[in-house]
């Protein structure tokens, strides 16, 4: 088994694989804050859920937490490795020619996934682990009502966290446009399901993330 | 047609390189690319000057020895044809083309524009091959069925002639393409599936030992590949490897 996790085929293996957990992940992400769109109460309801029950808090999440560090690291690893496979750079490259931007720049949508998500713990996850974990309040209440809707909609107040959380999803479509398919080919899924596979993996691509950016805006005109 | 020819220039591979530019006249739009080198050279040799070295054999797009990376691809802009089988119609009068060698670690330059793609052959002789005894007593190979599928399969994987432009293409420099059709061609067939594992483990052990890059499918290699192989092959080989390894 150290075999595989030395080698290039590993490596990709086990990149899809922390991909495609990612991807499940955001899936059920859009989903949960769609609920604050279409109904607050549920969507205070299912937050409360998901932020005291100790399978999500502490197997899930930090399963979660590893995951999103493998993918990071994993690919830095590989962009350094591979920069070091090409020895001397071409004089003229046509690129475009032959493969789309997306898939060239991997790691620069990824670079600013990573900048997002940065930002993104800071507005969202250490307020919450702070409030829960180190308050030590777990009553997920203020002033006697649930927290999380009123909480949502006040990050979503300012147009620059709006543009700036607008931008990171451009980004993460952009990745997605590459990577969903992409990793497919990595655990070997090259078949007559291919093409339906990357039609879905464009709709993906493109409908979560503007979704996120939909419900960015909705919060923040209808505050 | 009158062209400016910007030409990697490198004495040997311990000598730094550079882009030198050369003119030609009179080329006609029906010669091969390599033919209008030969014009090149022609004219450097007639002027006392040091001809371009360049990697070319049969000259009919079989042997896989041409690598030139001409105006940012790797055997030109024409689809499905090596350097040899490009032809100068595909350019314009007064255009300036740039020719460089294919680039990877791994391809160090040898000379001007040919490079060493002995790590190819040693990832051949890793495992891209079929143990049979040949001692006179051979069987017949269309003695053993073959699925009509299958056979055309490994054909197309076969057709593979190890130039290297998928390395060339590959932002990665990865030669997962070749290895991905030389371990193809051999798993698709009932002679190649006994030593199925063992192949592909060698075969990937050895690109990985001879400093290729890691395939982030950006599907490059096959479009620049001269003869059409398709990314199937790097998901086969992938297939195979984590099957071979899994199974221990």
């Amino acid at each position: 088994m150290s075999g595989i996790l030395n080698s290039s085929i590993g490596r990709k293996f086990a990149m899809a694989l922390s991909a495609f957990f990612l991807m499940i992940f955001v899936l059920q992400h859009f989903a949960i804050n769609l609920l604050s769109v279409l109904s607050p109460d549920t969507f205070n309801e299912v937050s409360h859920f998901m932020g005291t029950f100790w399978v999500v808090q502490f197997v899930i999440q930090p399963i979660l937490i590893i995951g999103v560090i493998f993918h990071f690291v994993m690919g830095f690893v590989l962009e350094i490795k591979n920069k070091k496979a090409n020895g001397v750079n071409y004089v003229r490259n046509n690129g475009a020619a032959n493969s789309t931007w997306m898939s060239r720049n991997m790691i620069w949508s990824g670079g600013f996934i990573l900048v997002f998500l940065v930002i993104h713990f800071i507005d969202f996850w250490f307020p919450e682990m702070n409030t829960k974990y180190i308050v030590g309040d777990m009553s997920g209440l203020h002033n006697g009502e649930f927290r999380y809707f009123h909480e949502l909609q006040e990050k979503f107040v300012p147009i620059w966290r709006v543009a700036l959380y607008s931008l990171g999803f451009v980004f993460l479509a952009l990745h997605l446009l590459h990577g969903f398919d992409s990793a497919f080919q990595s655990v070997g899924a090259n078949n007559k399901y291919t093409k339906g596979l990357k039609g879905f993996g464009k709709a993906y691509a493109i409908v979560i993330p503007v979704g996120f950016i939909f419900i960015a805006l909705f919060h923040h005109f209808n505050h | 047609m009158n062209l400016t020819l910007k030409i990697w220039r490198q004495k040997d591979s311990n000598t730094k390189g550079q882009m030198v530019d050369y003119k030609v006249t009179d080329i006609s739009e029906h010669m091969s690319f390599l033919e209008m080198m030969d014009v090149l050279n022609e004219q450097l040799v007639n002027s006392g000057e040091e001809p371009v070295a360049f990697d070319h054999d049969c000259r009919e797009g079989i042997c896989g020895m041409c690598s030139m990376y001409i105006n940012g691809e790797a055997h030109g802009p024409d689809r499905g044809v090596t350097t040899c089988q490009l032809h100068m119609r595909m350019f314009n009068d007064g255009d300036t083309i740039t020719i460089e060698p294919f680039r990877a670690a791994a391809f160090p330059v040898i000379k001007d524009l040919v490079v060493d793609r002995m790590s190819f052959e040693r990832i051949q002789q890793a495992g891209g091959y079929i143990s049979v005894n040949t001692s006179g007593n051979t069987q017949d190979a269309n003695s053993i069925p073959i699925s009509k599928h299958a056979a055309d399969e490994a054909m197309d994987a076969a057709t593979c002639i190890g130039c290297g432009a998928c390395v060339a293409s590959c932002k990665n420099s990865s030669a997962m393409l070749f290895v991905g059709a030389k371990v193809s061609q051999y798993a698709l067939l009932p002679q190649g599936q006994v030593e199925a594992a063992e192949r592909v483990q060698n075969m990937v052990a050895q690109m990985d030992l001879e400093g290729f890059g890691n395939c982030t499918n950006t599907g490059a290699c096959e479009v620049e590949c001269p003869k059409g192989i398709s990314l199937e092959n790097i998901a086969r080989m992938n297939r195979e490897y984590l099957s071979a390894n899994l199974k221990g």
